[in-house]
């Protein structure tokens, strides 16, 4: 099990797991909402541009819009059914964005379009591009287009694929229920992972908490296959690419840098997973497993949601107990808080977590940074939060970025977690990085 | 489910649960041992004291805060430890006007002024400490002795001396374990050190009890062992060095250790978090700091005891220590 072997990442934190919940509980199919609500943009980069019209039937796994250049990934559709109009569609920011809405039938027997198959021995480019139309971006939360990383620049050399099988965010256990019971699709897709980097092997990392799940690999990976697994010593956030890579291989990405330039590529477990049940038939992505947990809601479990499936159709189907003061989306850590219920799913969206919270228990009171140094000691990135929350509210941006190094704080929670004076450091950050590209902007 | 009011946040959208106020209450809790020990040493006079200290603290945070129209910060817990400490310092037999305007001043002049809670730059307690040393050197360094058999019956006179008016002490005036080494040479038993059987200030003399709350605090995770553990590191060794090189002219490092306002000092008073450096490493260059200041103070200085200055010397040098000690942010070692 966890072994001296692998000198862990520094600093982090030890949130409660709150996993126990959903954990044991075998992926469901969720059933279709009436109503399908799909943004053209669920990924970074371009946004997708529409094929279809308004009152267009189409048939579920449909391409519904293209990719747009490299940069991009298109859209299929998660349901059979009808177009009802192209617009506007509400977000996770609170923000209207381009998008349709899509009403499913009910009658349909909801069978899956085959695309052109992509086979194993097929060549880099041709995997490539087989990702790309999938509509494959990283289901791990970034959403970052999958095809895009492994596209190795030239004279660059990749040696590991990364499997990250951490799942650290408290709550969620998608990734946990994908290992165990789509291992094979995890292994054909790291056969194509493999043959698209051209890299030589590749780890899996799981945390010691799924031991089950690391069983599970080890005993069905392939014997033609370079590939490992790691069990690692829990620590929040070791899912974080760069944490997750100092643990297992020791090697530091340098500030500004990508993995690649270190020859790693890192890919959620859940992505390989797809890539490996959908390549094979040539399919686009219609849905994607998330766990639904959180302490309103009654049946808590792992669901695999079609695209697009608003959160009030999934919170009325599996019910919620209490008054719901907070849903937000991905793990507790991370996760974007939601305006309102009708956001769909998204390819980046793990989790759906309701709270229903005490109205009366007072708000944390925020008290002034008593200079404790735990935010310090919990940071990841070796950053030092408590200053840098000091500048934010005297509006030093430029300082917080030239001496502090705010730009190597990709927001993992940490240090907000621990502040005993509840100071909502991320958010003054998040500010701080918002305001600054701004400036750099005008 | 018909419209509901969704709270809307930034993440990370679950905390760790410990704030301040249960961290400083935290510390009260540690405190109370030595408070009681104080009590049971010294009697009456160290409960009219310590409860001297303590409401001359509260009231003048309460005020303060009333007076600038924000709401009032008692309830943080903070300066309630300040008094507990500021108390802890005194010698038993303080005329009370005395401790009482020392209170006023550790927290106005200590806390207030900077801004409060988190923007004190020295230990607020000592602030107040050290006004008094300076303003009435003979009361500050003027001892009774600890177990006196009237203890609980009785107050001191100098205790209600008028105030504005100087002390009469009672005749049993005990010198201090420091002061007997320094003008007489003459060592304490360690064991005598260590169970608070000698004489000293209210809460400096049991170093088993203030151990204990210490060492309750940093399993708890609410203060940096790192602190202490520097200066008990730089006096140890210091001290063993000189008392090495001449034993007759310098004391062991047990009695460096155990004497004094050391162990209440490192433990309690170094380690006020906002007057502390914020790194781990700053922690205990801090804590070395403290460690050797202290040495020279008492092996050379004019005063038996150096345990306040150098925590206040070294408060001033803490931001110091943080501009220089700064963590190496992660993929930035080339
Ligand atoms: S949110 Fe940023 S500053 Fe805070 S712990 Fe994470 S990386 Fe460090
Ligand atoms: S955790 Fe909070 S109170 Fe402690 S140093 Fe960091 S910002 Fe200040």
């Amino acid at each position: 099990m966890p072994g001296p072997k692998h000198q862990s990442f520094r600093h982090g934190i030890h949130p409660p797991e709150h996993k126990e919940d959903t954990a044991h509980l075998a992926i469901k199919q969720f059933p279709f909402a009436p109503l399908l609500i799909i943004p053209f943009s669920q990924h970074i980069g371009r946004e997708a541009v529409p094929v279809v019209k308004a009152h267009d039937e189409v048939i579920r796994g449909q391409l519904l819009a293209k990719a747009d250049g490299f940069m991009s990934v298109p859209i299929h559709a998660p349901a059979s059914g009808v177009i009802k109009n192209i617009g506007l569609v509400p977000s996770i920011q609170g923000t209207m964005v381009n998008g349709l809405y899509l009403e499913s039938y009910p009658a349909s027997t909801q069978e899956i379009l085959e695309g052109n198959p992509c086979p194993l021995d097929a060549g880099k480019e041709e995997i490539i591009a087989a990702i790309q139309n999938a509509g494959i971006a990283g289901l791990g939360g970034a959403a970052f287009p999958t095809h895009v990383k492994l596209k190795i620049p030239e004279g660059t050399h990749v040696d590991t694929v990364l499997i990250n099988g951490i799942e650290c965010e408290p709550y969620l256990t998608t990734d946990h229920r994908v290992m165990l019971e789509q291992t094979g699709d995890i292994f054909t897709g790291i056969r194509y992972l493999l043959k698209a980097t051209g890299a030589e092997r590749a780890v899996i990392g799981v945390e010691a908490n799924k031991p089950d799940a690391a069983l599970m690999l080890k005993d069905n990976a392939p014997n033609d296959l370079a590939v490992s697994v790691e069990v690692l010593n829990i620590k929040y956030p070791q899912g974080a690419e760069k944490m997750l890579i100092k643990t297992l291989l020791n090697r530091e990405v340098p500030t500004g840098a990508h993995s690649v330039e270190i020859g790693v590529i890192g890919i959620n477990v859940a992505t390989a997973a797809e890539i490996g049940r959908l390549l094979p038939h040539g399919r686009g992505i219609q849905e994607r497993v998330i766990t639904v947990g959180g302490n309103a809601v009654n049946h808590k479990g792992n669901y695999r949601v079609p695209i697009g499936t608003p959160l009030r159709f999934i919170l009325d189907t599996v019910g919620v107990q209490g008054t719901l003061s907070e849903v937000f989306l991905g793990g507790p850590m991370m996760g974007q808080a939601a305006p309102g219920l009708d956001i769909p799913v998204t390819k980046g969206t793990s989790g759906v977590i309701a709270y229903s919270r005490d109205k009366n228990a007072p708000p944390q009171k925020i008290y002034p940074c008593i200079h404790c140094g735990r935010c310090v000691q919990a940071c990841p990135m070796l950053l030092n939060p408590s200053q840098l929350g000091l500048l934010a509210k005297k509006n030093q941006y430029e300082k917080m970025a030239d001496e502090f190094n705010l730009k190597d704080c990709f927001e993992c929670g940490a240090c907000s977690f621990v502040c005993p004076s509840h100071i909502p450091l991320v958010q003054y950050f998040r500010i701080a990085k918002s305001q600054l590209k701004k400036a750099q902007a005008a | 489910m018909d419209k509901k009011i969704l709270q809307i946040h930034s993440s990370p959208h679950i905390s760790s649960g410990a704030g301040v106020d249960v961290i400083m209450r935290n510390v009260v809790y540690a405190l109370l041992p030595v408070v009681a020990f104080s009590i049971y040493a010294f009697g009456l006079a160290a409960l009219f004291t310590l409860m001297a200290a303590v409401l001359s603290c509260l009231l003048t945070e309460h005020w303060l805060c009333k007076w600038s129209r924000q709401t009032t910060s008692v309830n943080d817990w903070s300066v309630a430890i300040t008094g507990i400490i500021y108390g802890l310092t005194l010698p038993p037999n303080l005329p009370l006007w005395m401790t009482l305007i020392g209170g006023v001043i550790a927290v106005s002049l200590g806390k207030f002024i900077f801004g409060g809670l988190g923007y004190n730059p020295f230990n607020p307690a000592l602030v107040g400490r050290a006004f008094l040393q300076a303003a009435f050197p003979t009361a500050m360094t003027t001892w009774s002795a600890a177990f006196g058999a009237q203890r609980f019956t009785s107050l001191p006179a100098s205790t209600l001396t008028f105030p504005l008016t100087s002390p009469q002490y009672d005749s049993l005036s005990g010198a201090t374990p420091l002061a007997a080494m320094k003008f007489n040479q003459q060592p304490t038993d360690a064991m005598d050190l260590l169970l608070g059987l000698t004489s000293g200030s209210l809460g400096e003399t049991c170093a088993v009890l203030i151990l204990l709350g210490g060492l309750y605090l940093i399993a708890r995770n609410m203060m940096n062992w790192r602190i202490p553990v520097g200066i008990f590191f730089t006096v140890i060794v210091l001290s063993a060095l000189f008392h090495f090189a001449n034993p007759h002219r310098y004391p062991d490092a047990v009695f460096m250790l155990f004497s004094g306002g050391l162990m209440l000092g490192a433990m309690f008073m170094a380690t006020d978090m906002v007057a502390s450096p914020i790194t781990n490493l700053g922690c205990f260059i801090y804590g070395a700091l403290i460690g050797t200041l202290v040495v020279i103070i008492r092996l050379w200085g004019g005063m038996p005891e150096g345990v306040m200055y150098a925590i206040l010397f070294a408060n001033a040098v803490s931001p110091h220590i943080d501009r220089f000690i700064q963590p190496t942010p992660f993929g930035h070692r080339s």
